[in-house]
């Protein structure tokens, strides 16, 4: 009889986003712009033996009270580009842009991704998203308005789209013409790109939604999803695994990653209380402030951060903030925040630190190897996207004080068994169509 | 006396163009090679319409390959998203810390227009009014933050001063963009734009917009026409004529050593031919005639499009360039880091922090 080794799990480096938790106050904090920057966190992930880094895109720069908005990192350079330009500094790690298909077209996309596949020996990833607002389609030619249910079938076609150009030369090198037409699109003509080096490259999507998972049983390869607990984790993987099967693919033909957040201490105390630190960082007193404007809909910049919380009631005011996700019921979650202020006696900001989101590993670097491994072992994920709220430097102690952990324990990698993003990921290359 | 705005330094450019090369090494050699030769820029074209990859890809990738030399990727206006377009123009020349261009093209075929389904084929006019607008709004878009917008203020808890962020407004024939930019304004402020003035439609943009223009020419008498006529139409749009670089696109076929192939082809000049004005002869003629046209003050530099692109630009950057360098005419290292700094062009002022413009 066999022992089955220890399933292995797979690991991404998210570049800090454009949102709070990104720390840019601390004195750690370089350029969010500079290639240095991508350099450093692109290396550390590769010194790491990751499977990917990973970019998000913003198309708008947010607004708060018809105003930018200031508070947090604003600002970043285009996703394809830096990649191509990391491509020339790292060997095998993936590289990933998330890039919206509402404001692309597909012949361009599927040009520039094959383009950076062949550019970066197989190692192109797309993390697919989509778009409805009129607010960001403002930049744009197409313009805004994208029906909320077209969104979704919009990207299906798109991506579908895309995988009929990859495959449109033949095996010897040759273009083949191509046509399509589909309800979204209506193109005809060749493709300029031989097909790269991975065939496909790697499709994310991102999205949590009925219409979000099924699309991502349909067509994506690596699914990002903001479950970080166990049983979340497991209840989606259940879900999002059990609709393969309509789409005749298996449970390994599609990677579940949570995006997460770690905090390392020598102790559990001490990484407790770095933790706490971190999330009054993230949370300034200007923060906790707007967040609590995001919810009542109107002007508290009379309200002192470090006394209570307002005794009126939230309105819908739905312009308040443009270019973010919104917030649900904002008269419950006022109702529930007062609530917890009440019971707890806190302030503003200390309601604001306490109600949102806490960082999904924090302990020893032993506790949090040992907490990730049984998060994979239950079938909760397949591996890990880590979101550093530092950059550049934000996954340092990771790479440093985990990535053996897990290697010892047998979880993850020891060495990058093959060159391209699909073997880092162990999944099959794509057949040929057509 | 009259000036003599023909007799600045000489500048030297060379195409990086490997039909049928998806790999990034031969780039990687060609532009090392073009940077050895302390040359201002390499370009890479591109169009839907042939094989080829990505050309801002391309050059994104040899940009931390190299140190020095300017990358001028082709990207297209017509069938393309401005605000893309100028966001990864913006990111080169990030990623390359001040060494990016674009040359400006359009899409003419309706096949071209089939492979997007969007719009049909429309006359290059249209189309060369159009990438007009684009580099407009490009330049609007990198001035859209101007360079000290990122302020880091602890005790106010402001990353940015959003004062110093601009909506754009802008309305074009065909298109229209809100702004800011997604991304901060480029090293070089603007990315040096570039535009092939070889079709008249191209002129009245290149003109009013590009920072370097490459005009095909077979004869110095041509080419400086050109140049006069490009300089007088800048000036027509309010602009300095100084600050616009004219450049001879020739291709070049150094195949023969010194010996001409062609009898009557001798003496150094180029000849027309289907693909534009080509020069076929030894690197020590193609030196008399760069020397020669620089210095008589009928253009500003070259644009050299090897025939064979590994042996033309070693042979062009070992014996033309040596030469050049040799006789004190061309510059034998970079003394500046960006694009600009090697075109002897000024960073320009941010048009927003001058007018105040809105926020």
């Amino acid at each position: 009889m066999t022992v089955r080794p220890p399933k292995r799990m797979h690991l991404a480096a998210h570049f800090p986003g454009v949102n709070n938790t990104t720390v840019w106050a601390d004195p750690r904090s370089r350029s969010q712009i500079e290639f240095s920057s991508f350099e450093h966190l692109a290396r550390t992930a590769e010194r790491g033996l990751f499977d990917f880094f990973f970019l998000a895109e913003g198309l708008r720069l947010r607004e708060h009270k018809g105003r930018i908005h200031d508070l947090d990192v604003v600002g970043r350079p285009e996703s394809l580009t830096v990649l191509n330009a990391l491509a020339a500094v790292t060997e095998r790690l993936g590289l990933a842009a998330t890039v919206n298909a509402t404001f692309n077209e597909p012949y361009e996309l599927a040009r520039r991704l094959a383009s950076l596949d062949h550019l970066s020996g197989g190692r192109a990833a797309w993390n697919v998203v989509t778009s409805s607002d009129a607010f960001t389609g403002e930049n744009f030619r197409r313009g805004g308005y994208l029906d909320r249910t077209e969104r979704y079938t919009r990207a299906a076609e798109f991506v579908s789209t895309a995988r009929e150009l990859w495959d449109s030369w033949t095996a010897d090198g040759a273009p083949r013409p191509f046509a399509h037409r589909g309800r979204h699109f209506d193109i005809a003509g060749e493709f300029t790109v031989p097909r790269s080096p991975q065939g496909h490259p790697v499709v994310i999507q991102a999205g949590d939604s009925d219409e979000g998972r099924e699309f991502a049983a349909s067509a994506a390869d690596v699914i990002f999803t903001r479950h970080g607990s166990p049983e979340a984790g497991r209840a989606f993987s259940t879900d999002v695994k059990r609709r393969l099967e309509r789409y005749g693919r298996t449970p390994d033909d599609l990677k579940i990653m949570p995006g997460v957040t770690v905090v390392l201490g020598d102790t559990a105390a001490e990484a407790q209380e770095r933790a706490a630190e971190i999330r009054r960082q993230q949370v300034s007193p200007q923060t906790a402030i707007l967040v609590l404007e995001q919810i009542w809909g109107v002007d508290l910049s009379a309200y002192d951060p470090d006394g209570p919380l307002p005794e009126i009631d939230p309105v819908a005011e739905p312009q308040l903030t443009q270019g973010r996700t919104r917030r649900g019921d904002t008269v419950a979650i006022a109702e529930k925040w007062r609530a917890l202020s009440k019971e707890k006696g806190l302030s503003i900001r200390q309601t604001v630190i306490e109600a949102s989101g806490r960082q999904s590993f924090v302990g020893t670097p032993q506790a949090v190897a040992a907490e990730l491994e049984t998060f994979v072992r239950h079938g909760a994920a397949d591996g890990f996207i880590l979101v550093p709220h530092l950059t550049p430097g934000g996954l340092d102690e990771f790479v440093d004080r985990v990535v053996p952990l897990l290697q010892e324990r047998g979880v993850f990698r020891t060495e990058y068994e093959g060159t391209t993003l699909r073997s880092h990921l162990g999944l099959s290359d794509p057949v040929r169509k057509g | 006396m009259t000036s003599s705005p023909g007799r600045g330094l000489l500048h030297l450019a060379a195409s990086v163009d490997r039909p049928g090369v998806y790999d990034a090494g031969p780039y990687v050699e060609l532009a090392r090679l073009a940077e050895r030769g302390g040359l201002d820029f390499v370009t890479l074209d591109d169009t839907f319409a042939r094989p080829g990859l990505d050309a801002p890809a391309v050059l994104a990738r040899v940009a931390p390959a190299t140190h020095r030399v300017g990358l001028v990727p082709t990207v297209t206006t017509t069938h393309t998203e401005p605000f893309h377009v100028q966001a990864a123009v913006a990111t080169l020349d990030w990623v390359s810390r001040g060494r990016a261009g674009w040359r400006i093209d359009v899409s003419t075929t309706e096949g071209e227009a089939r492979l997007f389904g969007r719009r049909h084929a429309a006359p290059p006019a249209a189309l060369w009014q159009e990438a007009g607008e684009v580099a407009d709004v490009a330049a609007r878009l990198w001035d859209s933050w101007e360079d000290d917008a990122e302020i880091r203020d602890v005790p106010t808890g402001r990353f940015v001063d959003r004062d110093k962020l601009h909506h754009v407004d802008f309305t074009g024939s065909a298109f229209s963009v809100k702004g800011p930019s997604i991304v901060p304004r480029p090293p070089q402020g603007h990315p040096v734009r570039v535009v092939d003035a070889t079709e008249d439609h191209a002129r009245t943009t290149a003109a009013r917009y590009a920072d370097v223009v490459l005009v095909r020419a077979a004869s110095s008498a041509r080419a400086r026409a050109l140049r006069d006529q490009l300089r007088g139409q800048a000036a027509q749009f309010g602009r300095d004529p100084d600050s616009l670089r004219v450049l001879v696109s020739l291709l070049v076929d150094l195949g023969d050593g010194e010996h001409a192939a062609e009898p009557g082809h001798g003496g150094g000049g180029p000849r027309p031919s289907a693909q534009g004005p080509l020069y076929r002869g030894g690197p020590v003629d193609l030196a008399e005639l760069i020397a020669s046209w620089h210095q008589d003050g009928t253009v500003d530099g070259f644009h050299l499009t090897p025939v064979e692109p590994r042996r033309d630009l070693e042979r062009l950057v070992n014996g033309t360039v040596g030469l050049l360098q040799h006789r004190g005419l061309f510059r034998t290292f970079y003394p500046g880091s960006t694009l600009r700094e090697h075109l002897g062009l000024a960073r320009p002022a941010n048009q927003y922090a001058v007018t105040g413009g809105t926020s």
